[in-house]
């Protein structure tokens, strides 16, 4: 166990005589580390909720936990290991890898471990399992566990060692974050999604807009958002390079959590008088359809500012940002009597199993494969250029994956145009970069 | 603690994606990890990297993926230590855990270049550019993250604790 007396001396800030108002995120890690308030800037201890490791990141975790001299776990319900990324296992270090989580699952007896079959991309499956509900403290080894802010909880990107020790003690240390309010108002125009409003911001901030940073997002336009565009945009908060990305609970989150989980939520709300160090105003009536351009995901343009054909040679429609049950509808909705274009690739990822078989049921994927898309069993795969859609040298894709860094997709001379789930399958049908009025 | 060696000079946003390709994650020998590390933005790195040398970068060095692989194969490749404007969050995070030493310097970043022999003393937080003569002050660690590198990584440090 971490010593938290030892583990924090000399940590704490005198606090002021008056008690600040808090954001919602410093609430839930009060809480979460016994106290009545904190302040940014101060290093906290945290009782976590749920610790969340992957394919890649897991069998890290593993070797780091091995050389911990306590081993057991600190609760085999509150460890979610999800098998995603290279999964089916795309060759034989892959399948090493896998063989080494599940031997592990079955030593310590994890309850929540999902492999072929069961998984589906993790950030989209742990809310749909009902396992992230409002008011928890979630740790996860991947960048993108920032996504179940959507819920209302404090969820964030750890490395593998964090996750090795917050396995072993459920505790994770961390400096109190500042906060940046991002107030949504007004109503999306028809092809305006999660997206767009993700990709709005973080070319209005940058990469590093909001760096060590919380981003609160509140305000009577977020009523408009459905859960699936919330988790769009809290998932990629990270690519702000923010600590978390938080929403308000309201009766949408609530119903949402009424129907997916059987776990009490608890619902913070950020003080009146809580300290913010910048805010933006959001309106979502002024938004385009936007694409982020190679290689940054803040180098934004709008639709209608993209002068010159960009041609492509594949569009990617899935992954935790974009692979949920209302990215698919949408997409269907513009290839349905539709052709890919071709020599286009349009490789279409369900996120879970869930939403696999709710695509089936709905037609969604009879509409996709009389379109010339390929379906694929739920894996990150293409997003962060594992396999199942690689690019080769000079080739471009529209996707709805979340970063589009240098060889991201494939070959270091590839090319990655970040999007929504509207754009990609326009981008589909017409060969080139286009927005749906387009076709 | 001390760290010495020649400097490898990168810019802003330097991603995990570039320091070690999603393509090798599946590799669990840190000598084989290492062989890549930063292939995709300086092919001649790993040729030209010697033990202690240091990495020098701009804003957000380390942004992206969580994967530890990144910090792991910068160390293991022999970087001792690596000097930014601002590093990305996960990035710190990871670096301190794992014991490889990191270091937040604005004008330290913006004014070493590439090959530049450079010392850094973590107890004092200097920074010192023995091919320029120049010297800068480091952003000092919290007491407890000190505690953590000292221990070599987090791992050591619980032991210990």
């Amino acid at each position: 166990m971490i010593d938290s007396e030892n583990m924090l001396s000399g940590a704490y800030e005198k606090m002021e005589d008056k008690i600040m108002g808090m954001t919602m995120t410093q609430k839930i890690l009060a809480a979460h580390a016994g106290l009545e308030s904190v302040t940014a800037g101060q290093l906290i201890e945290v009782n976590l909720d749920l610790v969340l490791g992957n394919d890649i990141t897991t069998p890290v975790a593993i070797r780091e936990m091995d050389k911990i001299e306590k081993k057991e776990v600190f609760h085999k319900d509150k460890i979610a290991l999800v098998m995603d990324h290279f999964i089916p296992n795309k060759d034989i270090k892959s399948a090493e890898n896998c063989k080494c989580v599940r031997d592990f699952t079955c030593r310590h007896g994890i309850t929540n471990y999902f492999d072929v079959g069961e998984m589906g991309i993790e950030h989209a499956l742990l809310p749909e399992k009902g396992l992230t509900v409002a008011g928890d403290a979630i740790i996860g080894a991947d960048s993108h566990t920032c996504t179940y802010g959507a819920l209302g909880a404090f969820s964030t990107g750890v490395g593998s060692t964090d996750m090795a020790a917050g396995m072993v003690t459920g505790k994770a240390w961390f400096k109190v974050p500042s906060a940046i309010k991002f107030n949504i108002v007004g109503k999306p125009s028809e092809w305006v999604s999660g997206k767009d409003v993700i990709l709005h911001i973080i070319g209005r901030i940058g990469v590093d807009g909001a760096l060590y940073k919380s981003m609160e997002f509140t305000g009577e336009g977020i009523s408009s958002l459905s859960m699936d565009d919330r988790f769009t945009i809290a998932n990629m908060a990270i690519e702000a390079g923010g600590k978390n990305g938080i929403f308000p609970v309201d009766e949408i989150a609530v119903a949402y959590m009424k129907e997916h989980s059987k776990r009490p939520y608890k619902v913070y709300e950020a003080d009146e008088d809580a300290e913010y160090e910048a805010e933006y105003t959001i309106d979502l009536g002024t938004l385009k359809p936007t694409v982020a351009f190679p290689h940054l995901p803040e180098n934004t343009k709008t639709i209608d500012e993209i002068k010159e054909p960009v041609e492509i040679q594949q569009s990617v429609i899935g992954s935790c940002t974009n692979g949920r049950i209302d990215d698919l509808r949408i997409a269907a909705s513009i290839l349905k009597g539709r052709k890919v274009a071709k020599g286009v690739r349009c490789i279409i990822i369900p996120a879970t199993q869930a939403i696999y078989l709710q695509a089936m049921e709905e037609g969604l994927l009879k509409i996709f494969i009389e379109a010339g898309a390929v379906v694929s069993t739920p894996t990150c795969g293409p997003c962060l250029g594992g396999y199942m859609g690689i690019l080769a040298a000079g080739e471009r894709c529209i996707s709805t994956t979340n970063r589009n860094f240098v060889g991201r997709m494939g070959h270091v001379d590839s090319e990655v145009y970040l999007a929504s789930p509207a754009v990609a399958a326009a981008s589909a049908v017409t060969g080139k970069i286009s927005g749906p009025d387009e076709l | 603690m001390k760290a010495e060696g020649s400097v490898f000079k990168y810019g802003d946003n330097v991603d995990t994606d570039v320091i070690i390709p999603a393509r090798y994650l599946n590799i669990q020998d840190m000598k084989e990890l290492a062989s890549h590390c930063m292939e995709d933005i300086d092919k001649e790195f790993v040729e030209k990297v010697n033990d202690g040398d240091i990495i020098v970068a701009n804003r957000n060095f380390g942004c992206g993926s969580s994967r530890e692989h990144a910090p792991i194969a910068i160390k293991t490749a022999g970087v001792s230590c690596v000097i930014a404007e601002t590093f990305a969050r996960i990035f710190y995070r990871n670096a301190i855990n794992i014991g490889l030493p990191i270091i937040e310097c604005p004008e330290a970043a913006q004014d070493i270049e590439a090959g530049d022999r450079v010392e850094v003393d973590f107890d004092s937080g200097m920074i010192y550019d023995r091919t320029k003569g120049t010297e800068y002050k480091g952003q000092p660690f919290p007491e407890f993250m000190q505690k953590i590198i000292e221990a070599e990584g987090l791992v050591n440090y619980i032991n210990q604790n």
